[in-house]
């Protein structure tokens, strides 16, 4: 962990603060003259640490549109790698939010690992901002007025596929995943989305996280002879996955489906296994939108490197703040305007214009997608304005 | 169950078993011979499978990424033992263990800053790209056939050396008393090295030859190293005969596992583990 504080940063800090309340901002209470601290609780290192980068890299980016401030205030980050160890999530949140006294959570990737930050945002009331994890608890039974998500819950993406199978004549499908939060989520969504329609669930097969071994059970879902297969995996996982059931054969009579992370950032790995395979998400790198267009410029001009979905999500976290902060100027003591000002906000995203639910989870597009040449193409809005149910969420807005 | 998925999964079983004797048997060798726990050997193969993708990525060719990756391996394996583990024969296990888990962490970020965090793969060479129906959905590509067929052979060729050579002999010797054979004459240090640096080369070849079937990516070494020392441990420690055994065994057993008893298909393993350790400690084929 690394606090960067220096004397000379805090007087710049102090000299700033002084500046803007001499040009005429409301005056802050004793202690509101210093940075805005953001707590950057993300993987930095392991499998996520790409993601976590990106989450990160995205939010300084979006503040630099205000000059690298939050409502006027200058902005210090305190970062923190949170290993994607849910074991250590609370007692790393508690350290952030009780010794560096940070103003606002900002984290994670890993749906294990939030939960322990949810807990601890609930417990001290300190802002979080999740910008990847999607948890279902998170913003359903666990919802809080200081909670915000600016990415997606596990059910959102895959649950437009429900209908987009359906619709495709495909009656009788089996899905697959890891045996773990997001994989068992994200599952539920598109079950819940292809039967209510009338379609059914042949099997429900979940494989040990993050095991690779899938030979056996491609083996089983060739004798059952579904209509088509759902799947959610991510990673290297997902890489294999794809491949194995090209090479298996599978990909000649039985369609493959899945969550738009089965294709995200693997599909140079995949290569020629992933063509065809059609998924739901929403965002796609190619998206014809000028906002997407100038992000992601904006984003290789800034970091050398393309854009993916977690910088979006990060992007728009940042987003999501500047304007919850511009709206009070700054303020972190005014929190209840704070809160409302972000729920309100319209978030020019470059996923294509968003706002929140009142469990604060965008409500958002989710697109269909085909893999085409080796590229996520979008076909078309698997669902328009998209809202998870947050079921059990008692918030009402 | 028909008769076809049954014989498809036993494929599956044998095919997966093959790919972690490879694996178990260095390990096996290792631990049996130069007594070290070595939690880096899934750092080796982890290595193997991405030297093989970088040449492979750079040259197109996969049978040079293989050879390629077998000889850095075995350099690696030989190098190692002369500097590192060499030094650690005479202290305790728990010495051993924090220097190979060192070494996972070194090569796990030696890999993070050469190859990046990004997902990899190489495609199957299209002479072995076709696959044939096994039933009406189902297809083995040769490739998997190839690989297990080479994984046999392999099996086979170890068997015959550690059986019938001069330096198999030393190797069994070894095995059961380090001091005589040191005693006999036998540069001691030096076979040492040698088996260090064939664990290496072994699991490397698993890794580089797996690479057109799988994925390469961050920590694909820390899933197999467990399962490695499960095989080991069934099989006796030090008996290639049992890691080859015993490699079959959690192979056909996985496979089926997953299909028939998929709830507990994560500790079927184990437990059978469990139940060898029960009936017999010293594993299935070490001498009692």
């Amino acid at each position: 962990m690394n606090i960067k504080t220096s004397r000379r940063k805090f007087l710049q800090g102090t000299g700033a603060a002084l500046g803007a309340a001499a040009t005429g901002f409301p005056t802050f209470a004793i202690g509101q003259t210093a940075k805005i601290k953001i707590g950057i609780m993300m993987p930095f290192t392991g499998t996520y640490a790409q993601l976590g980068e990106a989450g990160f890299n995205a939010l300084k980016l979006a503040l630099t549109a205000s000059g690298g401030k939050l409502g006027g205030r200058d902005v210090e980050y305190i970062t923190l790698d949170d290993e994607s160890n849910p074991a250590r999530g609370p007692a790393n949140a508690e350290k952030l939010i009780k010794e560096s006294n940070v103003d606002i959570l900002y984290g994670t990737v890993h749906s294990g690992v939030v939960m322990g930050m949810v807990k601890i945002a609930r417990e001290t009331g300190t802002l979080l901002m999740i910008p990847n994890a999607g948890a279902g608890a998170a913003t359903g039974p666990l919802c809080a007025p200081n909670i915000f998500r600016s990415s997606f819950s596990n059910w959102q993406p895959p649950f437009p596929m429900g209908k987009v199978a359906y619709d495709k004549g495909y009656r009788n499908v089996v899905t697959m995943t890891w045996k773990y939060g997001a994989g068992e989520e994200a599952i539920g969504g598109f079950t819940e989305g292809f039967t209510a329609l009338g379609g059914k669930i042949v099997k429900e097969i979940m494989v040990p996280f993050p095991d690779v071994e899938f030979q056996a059970n491609l083996a089983e879902i060739a004798s059952l002879k579904p209509d088509a297969v759902f799947v959610f995996f991510a990673g290297g996982g997902a890489a294999k996955y794809v491949k194995d059931y090209a090479a298996a054969g599978l990909r000649k009579s039985i369609p493959l489906l899945g969550s738009g992370f089965l294709t995200e950032g693997v599909l140079q790995a995949q290569g020629e296994a992933a063509e065809g395979i059609l998924t739901t998400l929403h965002y796609a790198d190619n998206l014809d939108l000028p906002t997407n267009k100038k992000f992601r410029a904006d984003y290789k001009k800034a970091f050398n490197k393309e854009a993916d979905i977690y910088a979006v999500q990060g992007y728009d976290a940042g987003l999501l703040l500047a304007a919850g902060f511009k709206a009070v100027k700054g303020d972190t003591g005014a929190k209840a305007e704070l809160y409302k000002a972000m729920e309100a906000a319209t978030i020019d995203s470059p996923r294509g214009k968003f706002t929140l639910s009142k469990a604060h989870n965008p409500i958002q597009d989710i697109y269909l997608r085909e893999v085409r040449k080796g590229q996520n193409e979008v076909i078309g809005v698997a669902h328009k304005a998209l809202a998870d149910p947050a079921r059990g969420c008692k918030l009402t807005g | 169950m028909s008769l076809s998925l049954f014989l498809v999964q036993v494929f599956n079983g044998l095919q997966y078993g093959l790919i972690l004797f490879l694996i178990a048997s260095g390990l096996t060798l290792i631990f049996g011979i130069m007594g070290i726990i070595n939690l880096a050997h899934g750092a080796f193969y982890m290595l193997g499978a991405y030297v093989a993708f970088g040449i492979a990525q750079s040259s197109g060719s996969l049978v040079l990424a293989v050879l390629g990756a077998v000889a850095t391996m075995a350099a690696l394996g030989f190098v190692i033992e002369r500097v590192l583990i060499g030094r650690l024969y005479n202290r305790n296990h728990l010495d051993q263990v924090l220097i190979t888990f060192g070494l996972i962490l070194v090569f796990d970020e030696a890999q993070r800053i050469i190859w990046g965090s990004d997902v990899h793969s190489v495609a199957i060479p299209p002479a072995l790209s076709s696959s044939f129906q096994v039933s009406d959905i189902m297809a083995f590509s040769y490739y998997r056939i190839f690989v297990t067929v080479v994984c046999a052979v392999l099996a086979v060729t170890m068997a015959l050396v550690i059986q019938k050579t001069k330096l198999g002999m030393w190797i069994r010797a070894g095995a059961s008393n380090r001091e005589m054979v040191s005693s006999l004459g036998v540069d001691i240090n030096m076979l040492f090295a040698l088996v260090f640096a064939a664990g290496a080369a072994l699991t490397g070849f698993a890794g580089a030859i797996s690479v057109p079937l799988t994925s390469v990516s961050p920590g694909m070494g820390d899933a197999i190293i467990i399962i490695s020392f499960v095989v080991v441990v069934i099989g006796g420690v030090g008996s290639i005969k049992g890691a080859f055994f015993g490699a079959l065994l959690i192979g056909l057993a996985d496979t089926f596992g997953r299909v028939l008893l998929p709830q507990f298909s994560s500790f079927l393993v184990y437990a059978i583990m469990a139940g060898v350790l029960l009936w017999r400690p010293q594993g299935l084929f070490a001498r009692a």
